[in-house]
């Protein structure tokens, strides 16, 4: 008897009509420079910040088992980075932006080993006081303009037009791009290594895979991620200064977002933010009571749904929009007398 | 001839410190919990405190101890209500359950009682100054505060060795599952855990409150500054705790003196840090992190 | 009335079934020998009449009354004692604070520190060691001791010969025989079933969570246990 053919297969008919949904999605977003109001555009700048900070956060948290509570250092490294590269060295805001990213990077390299040493919740502390770390640094130094901080003037010299379309497509440029981001790195073999990690980090290292580059690597992307969205919002609101740009609410946004969505799913973070983003449109006048609303909410999730409405869906549904997963199929040979069975295949196992 | 005096001040301050560390050292050890919401809880106390006295017009002392009550039994509750339902192998909930629970605690403060700096009167005990040379003095009230650190931990020590109950305590931690099969429910040893932390803490958040002023963003500070005395100290070791306080309390005072008011806090992160790159398992290391 | 029955019990672990409908009876001042090759549910057994394993269909009876319903931390208080597999004593307590951990319960009883040392005299230098720095043997002599602190009316040992030298396990052996002398319930979980017949009363025999044989040790060939053991 032979065994049966198999493939490995990622994407199916659904996933090509996501992709063809999202594409026009993205292109009707891109659009909006052209009809839409000035207020508008900016308010969705905020949006895009988001979407890609609790991708980043979640890639951290959801995939690498890393819950930092101190990514907002790395944002802030990214808004002081736009002023530094923009203002200070002269080049162009929006390369500036991207720069500003790779500065928070560079910063997050020695830091990653320091912060492996700690574990779990300690880690997350530690994260913090790296972010406090940097705004002390930040806030006492007078260059960086100390308290009070600084303008962007690189950015606001910019013609208005250039400026809030610029910013606005950089923002979905950079939304889209960390959905894409993490998209194909959980499809890498660094994304194989993660779900390992994640699952069972010793059986992972026993398995050959190297924990400490793995999570380092993860680290560093993060980093990036969250200095770019740092750039991006000291572009959109033309200030910078240490006590926004380095606030712990940063985390709290991420945080809410994705428990809400779905830890540890690309669609999570997406559902996550446009549901918190509709909230604070509605409520964002109401500042504290809003906070402890969303503390409220992120508790009563963790305890009562951990995987978030992503989560929920999936499992429900078996649906998921990103096609990550690896199922295998069986070529079933088509049996010589019946002639109904011809070549038929379908999944037999799924494997994420 | 001052830095004998700061250095000095910097001991006292790591009294401070170490109240607020003891009850995050005796959680982790207990039940490998980080309470990211412990500092907070820390400065509600004080709050209750300010309450009671400004509202029903306790004086100091009896509002204080009343907090303490009040605050062992929120710390029972609160883990047999909802943190004993977290615990477990899965980074991701504890930290964001009890982040959470910094938030809520955070802004309802801020709800509650605005977010403007308050203080706590505590009468005539705050401002006196010992001499112990002709150059040296140190505050009272510091004073009060790390003796009284010094005991609570020498007492707490004492429970955990000496008594039945404090026995359940370090069998639970090694053990959860022969622990129950002794007759030990844990889920009653972790309230009673998270209680006695609660009671500590709220101590510290009193002395605080009555020490210098005191606002519903706090609590964040408290919670890192407890942290690094742990980790500094080495987890599983309580007096260990109280040394990484009196270390980060000195460098804190030290690094003012040296370099200006606005560095002494970075001073003492950078010497947090380095005590994590170069011994990070701290000083007096006794369990492993999980 | 018997001190322990099970009446068709069955346990998962999850979607795994480790116990089905299995039912038997353990009289007073018995010694009960459950053997049988691993993953046969043996110490799924003990950890159900233990409290830590709850019954899915069935129950589990104690002095003629249900306990499926008490937590496993009131088992003690009844006077039920698991010696679990892989003696489980808590390394950061010294030998003797062990030994009054197990009396947490407090049942009156005979048993105390002093008794406990007279029936394993090895302990007796070793009272203010730390459990972690015992070997294993020592250790497991410790677990037992443990146990009889809570003055069990049941005595449940599961594996206590497992990794340990022959020197040691006919030393555990000869205290287990005083054990039966004074009159104790015994339920004892074995892969060696040549040392463990020698002080049974009664002996199961399980195979994949069923017993596939029962009976005084003297009815029982060998031919007919190593049958049973294996699945034959």
């Amino acid at each position: 008897m032979n065994a049966p053919d198999f493939r490995v297969a990622r994407s199916t008919r659904m996933h090509r009509y996501v992709l063809v949904v999202g594409v026009l999605i993205v292109a009707v977003l891109a659009s909006f420079p052209l009809w839409a109001q000035v207020s508008f555009l900016r308010t969705m700048v905020t949006f895009f910040t988001l979407v890609a900070l609790a991708q980043m956060w979640n890639l951290l948290g959801g995939y690498a088992g890393l819950i930092s509570v101190g990514q907002q250092a790395y944002i802030g490294l990214g808004a002081y980075g736009l002023w530094l590269i923009g203002d200070v060295i002269g080049l162009h805001p929006f390369v500036a932006v991207i720069l500003a990213g790779v500065l928070a990077a560079a910063v997050a390299l020695p830091v990653a080993p320091l912060m492996f040493r700690l574990r779990g919740g300690y880690f997350a502390i530690g994260t913090w006081v790296v972010a406090e770390v940097v705004r002390l640094v930040v806030s006492n130094i007078q260059a960086t303009g100390g308290g009070s901080g600084k303008t962007v003037i690189s950015a606001a010299r910019l013609p208005i037009d250039t400026r809030i379309n610029g910013t606005y497509l950089l923002a979905l440029f950079v939304a889209v791009g960390s959905i894409l981001l993490v998209y194909f790195l959980l499809r890498s073999r660094l994304g194989l290594a993660l779900t390992a990690i994640r699952d069972n980090q010793l059986a992972a290292q026993s398995s050959g895979v190297n924990v400490f580059r793995a999570k380092l690597y993860v680290y560093l992307i993060s980093a990036f991620g969250c200095g770019v969205v740092g750039a991006v919002v000291a572009m959109n609101l033309l200030r910078i200064q240490p006590a926004a740009a380095f606030s712990i609410n940063w985390t709290a946004y991420a945080l809410f977002i994705v428990v809400i969505g779905g830890l540890g799913t690309i669609e999570g973070p997406i559902i996550g933010a446009v549901i918190y983003f509709t909230l604070l449109q509605s409520l964002s006048q109401y500042g504290t009571t809003y906070m402890l609303l969303l503390g409220v909410i992120a508790v009563v999730m963790a305890t009562k749904a951990p995987r978030g409405i992503w989560g929920f869906i999936a499992k429900r549904w078996d649906l998921h929009l990103f096609p990550v997963r690896r199922r295998l199929v069986l070529e079933v040979p088509p049996k010589p007398e019946s002639p109904a069975a011809a070549g038929a295949s379908g999944p037999v196992a799924e494997a994420s | 001839m001052d830095w004998v005096n700061v250095a000095l001040q910097g001991i006292l301050l790591g009294g401070l410190y170490a109240l607020f560390a003891t009850g995050l050292s005796l959680v982790f050890g207990v039940m490998r919990l980080v309470n990211l919401a412990h500092g907070d809880l820390g400065i509600l106390a004080a709050f209750v405190a300010l309450f009671l006295v400004q509202s029903l017009h306790l004086g100091f002392i009896w509002s204080g101890l009343l907090t303490i009550v009040i605050m062992f039994v929120v710390g029972y509750l609160l883990q047999r209500g909802l943190l004993n339902f977290v615990l477990g192998d899965d980074d991701a909930r504890p930290v964001v359950v009890t982040f959470g629970l910094m938030i809520i605690i955070q802004n309802g403060l801020i709800m509650w009682f605005s977010a403007d700096s308050q203080g706590l009167d505590a009468g005539k005990i705050e401002n006196i100054s010992i001499r112990i040379t002709d150059k040296l003095s140190i505050g009272w009230f510091p004073l009060l505060v790390f003796v009284t650190s010094i005991v609570v931990i020498a007492l707490l020590q004492q429970f955990l060795n000496r008594t039945k109950l404090g026995r359940a305590f370090r069998a639970t931690s090694d053990d959860r599952e022969a622990a129950e099969l002794m007759g030990i429910n844990n889920r009653h040893i972790y309230g009673l855990a998270m209680a006695i932390a609660l009671a500590i803490v709220a101590l510290a958040g009193i002395m605080l409150a009555a020490r210098t002023t005191f606002d519903p963003t706090q609590g964040s500070f408290r919670l890192i500054y407890a942290f690094e005395a742990v980790i500094m100290g080495g987890m599983g070791s309580i007096w260990g705790t109280l040394i990484g306080a009196i270390v980060l309390g000195v460098s804190q005072t030290l690094g003012s003196q040296a370099f200006g008011s606005g560095w002494g806090l970075l001073v003492g992160h950078l010497v947090f840090l380095t005590v994590l790159a170069v011994r990070p398992s701290g000083f007096f290391a006794k369990t492993v992190a999980a | 009335m018997s001190v322990l029955e099970f009446q068709e019990v069955d346990v998962f672990y999850g979607d795994f079934q480790a116990l089905f409908k299995v039912s038997f009876k353990v009289e007073e001042g018995q010694t009960f020998a459950c053997i049988g090759a691993n993953g046969g549910g043996k110490s799924t057994l003990l950890r159900t009449i233990a409290g830590l394993q709850r019954p899915t269909s069935g129950q589990v009876l104690f002095q003629g009354e249900p306990v499926d319903k008490h937590p496993a931390h009131d088992r003690v208080g009844m006077g039920i004692a698991l010696v679990p597999e892989g003696r489980r004593v808590f390394p950061s307590l010294t030998v003797f604070e062990n030994l009054q951990i197990g009396a947490y319960g407090s049942r009156k009883g005979d048993w105390n520190t002093d008794s406990v040392m007279e029936l394993f005299p090895l302990l007796k230098p070793l009272v203010k060691r730390q459990a972690s720095s015992l070997s294993g043997g020592e250790q497991q002599a410790l677990a037992i001791g443990r146990a009889l602190m809570s003055n069990p009316q049941i005595l449940l040992l599961d594996e206590v010969s497992l990794g340990l030298a022959p020197v040691v396990i006919k030393r555990i052996y000869e205290a287990m025989v005083h054990l039966v002398d004074t009159g104790t319930t015994i339920v004892v979980v074995e892969q060696d079933v040549q040392h463990v017949l020698t002080v049974a009363d009664y002996v199961a025999c399980f195979l994949e969570g069923r017993i596939s044989l029962e009976g005084k040790p003297s009815d029982l060939s060998s031919e007919a246990i190593t049958a049973a053991y294996f699945g034959m």
